[in-house]
């Protein structure tokens, strides 16, 4: 069973948003990273790129698949975790914490989120 | 590692070469400058030519390709390639022909090229065929460059939409994004077919098609295929068939029947052309009527004397390859289709559904399949073994190597968790198939009672388990004595 930190929420494309301030942080599920595998290459957005809630912000491959990352909500990006340009294993061994990967100004539109619950519903649903 | 292969640098020594050139006999005349190699040179390998010849030999034979053995790649139709194509490839008229001939020298040529038009497009049920595309994904970028000038040319430029499966071939997503489009990916159902309801949620005026296989991915054919065609078409949309699996229809349903407006052909994987490392690709494409003045030039005419010629169709996307295509796989697929003749052709396809369900139904009680259906060419199934304890799709793969069998295809289609995906092609024998069933049902075995030689596979073969984390991570790409120097003193460890 992967972990779902309680304090978070969650898209159905397995990214989590953690409010911190005025800006949130954005980052993959544990779940996500388990299906993935070892990740190889991350592509991330610049600093000052905005995005609708859905769009892709950026690309990440492990050695099994390359998949899409999508802004579980609008804003535009503050900063972008630069240690992961050299090292993406992080993302693969903590990925709610040195493994984030952008943070955002939100705009206020954002996609259909869930909470901890709905999401440990959700992927159970998926029948895992 | 006694199998080591060393590297062309490590079996240099200085002074080595492998041709005498004559004393010169002439003013030496330095190169100008501009051409000279800037770098250091001094580390270049020098050999004898038998240590060339050797080392390329020896790394020769390590290869496993279809022509030593079975070779199950699901979704790429790894077929054997009869040596009938090969001497008609090489016959002079063909190889020796310049493209810059004359159309008048060249006829035979050109009428190879008209009569497989025909055939390709008898075949598929299509008016018009144009054989330029190098391989498979330039035929979609074909495709798609055909819609947007089809819809620009109807004055209908906002559409911008390309609907894409989730089971589709990477290429579909990245042809579209080529292109120009946003991809709209459309959900499957329960029983792997395009999901209705949300393919009509996602249908629009800026829809300017979908890109479907069928037989999908899951080598399974749509079942709602002409209604998925019609709300496609109704929403002033175009349908694109990826050709990937034709292998599995082929003189049973004719795509242009089915409601598709375009599709490519892979002479190298249907119409057995070489494949995988051997190539080149050719990627014919197919089309209605109404995009036939779209189509990539040239394409071949016969004029009302008879004679054939190229020509360029009024309002084509261009040319995608310089002069004809890869002339050479068009002569194979022509052999390929005259040898079989229409008859043959149906029974390739019903031979290959018929060995991707045998296959299929000798191992489903040990590999979960990821739809319980009765499967096109090729059948995908699940290595989650029941019992077996940390053991992942990867190693039933390796292992399967230890075994003397290329794997199959894994963790493709990507919506099905731990997926292996299996084409036998309708070229191999039940007694083939038998022992690729008893190896795979023999390492369901040892998944639950030994699962430590599924982790340690592969261990008969010239290498061990490759590190491709690290491959991916710490790549060396070119030769780098320190680097391959650690990389073996931690490989003997």
């Amino acid at each position: 069973m992967s972990a779902i930190p309680a304090d978070l929420r969650y898209s159905k494309s397995d990214e989590w948003v953690r409010v911190e301030g005025d800006e949130v942080v954005i980052g993959i599920t544990d779940y996500a990273q388990e299906q993935l595998g070892d990740i190889v290459y991350l592509e991330l957005p610049r600093v000052g790129a905005t995005f609708a809630p859905g769009d892709s912000f950026g690309v990440i491959e492990s050695v099994k698949a390359s998949s899409d990352l999508y802004a579980p909500v609008g804003g535009e990006v503050t900063a972008v975790n630069s240690d992961l340009e050299s090292d993406q294993q992080p993302i693969n061994s903590d990925p709610y914490g040195a493994g984030w990967l952008i943070r955002m100004r939100p705009s206020g539109e954002e996609e259909e989120l869930m909470d901890a619950v709905a999401y440990a519903a959700y992927l159970e649903g998926r029948g895992h | 590692m006694d199998t080591y292969e060393p590297h062309l640098y490590e079996l240099s020594a200085p002074g080595k070469h492998g041709a005498n050139l004559p004393v010169l006999d002439v003013p030496e005349t330095p190169l100008p400058e501009a051409l000279l190699r800037q770098d250091d040179m001094n580390d270049f390998p020098s050999l004898t030519e038998p240590e060339v010849i050797r080392h390329y030999t020896r790394i020769s034979q390590r290869n496993y390709a279809i022509d030593t053995g079975f070779y199950p790649l699901g979704s790429c139709t790894m077929k054997y390639n009869p040596r009938l194509h090969e001497e008609a490839a090489r016959l002079p008229g063909f190889a020796t022909a310049h493209p810059l001939q004359d159309a008048s020298l060249s006829q035979g040529a050109l009428q190879l090229m008209y009569e497989l038009q025909e055939y390709l497009g008898e075949i598929s049920g299509f008016d018009a065929v144009s054989l330029q595309p190098a391989a498979g994904a330039q035929g979609e970028f074909a495709g798609i460059l055909t819609f947007r000038a089809y819809h620009l040319d109807r004055n209908d430029p906002q559409r911008v939409e390309v609907l894409v499966p989730d089971a589709a071939h990477g290429t579909n997503p990245a042809t579209a994004a080529m292109a120009g489009f946003k991809v709209v990916e459309v959900k499957s159902d329960a029983r792997g077919n395009v999901d209705l309801d949300d393919l009509k949620a996602k249908l629009s005026p800026r829809t300017v098609g979908m890109m479907l296989t069928n037989p999908n991915t899951l080598g399974l054919f749509e079942e709602h295929i002409v209604e998925v065609a019609r709300l496609v078409h109704e929403a002033g949309g175009l349908m694109y068939g990826d050709g990937a699996n034709f292998n599995a229809i082929l003189g049973i349903a004719r795509p242009g029947e089915l409601g598709f407006d375009f599709m490519h052909y892979n002479l190298h994987k249907t119409f057995t052309t070489p494949h995988g490392g051997g190539g080149p690709g050719s990627g014919a494409v197919g089309c209605t009527a109404a995009l036939t003045p779209f189509l990539p030039g040239p394409r071949v005419r016969r004029d009302t004397s008879g004679a054939y010629e190229l020509f360029i169709p009024e309002k084509s996307i261009g040319r995608l390859k310089t002069f004809h295509g890869n002339f050479g796989m068009l002569v194979r697929a022509w052999t390929y289709i005259r040898s079989l003749g229409a008859a043959g052709l149906r029974e390739v396809s019903e031979i290959a559904v018929l060995n991707a369900n045998y296959a299929r139904v000798m191992l489903k009680d040990l590999y979960p399949q990821a739809i319980d259906r009765i499967c096109m060419h090729e059948t995908v199934l699940k290595g989650q073994i029941a019992g077996a304890q940390g053991v992942r799709t990867l190693d039933i793969a390796k292992r399967l190597i230890d075994y003397g069998f290329h794997p199959p295809t894994v963790y493709f289609p990507l919506i099905v968790p731990e997926a292996l995906m299996i084409e036998p092609t309708e070229t191999e024998s039940k007694r083939t198939l038998d022992a690729f069933i008893e190896a795979m049902r023999q390492i369901a075995r040892e998944a639950v009672e030994t699962p430590d030689l599924l982790h340690q596979a592969p261990t008969k073969a010239p290498v061990r388990r490759l590190d491709e984390v690290r491959a991916a991570r710490q790549p060396v790409l070119r030769y780098d004595a320190e680097a391959f120097a650690r990389i073996r003193e931690e490989a003997s460890q």
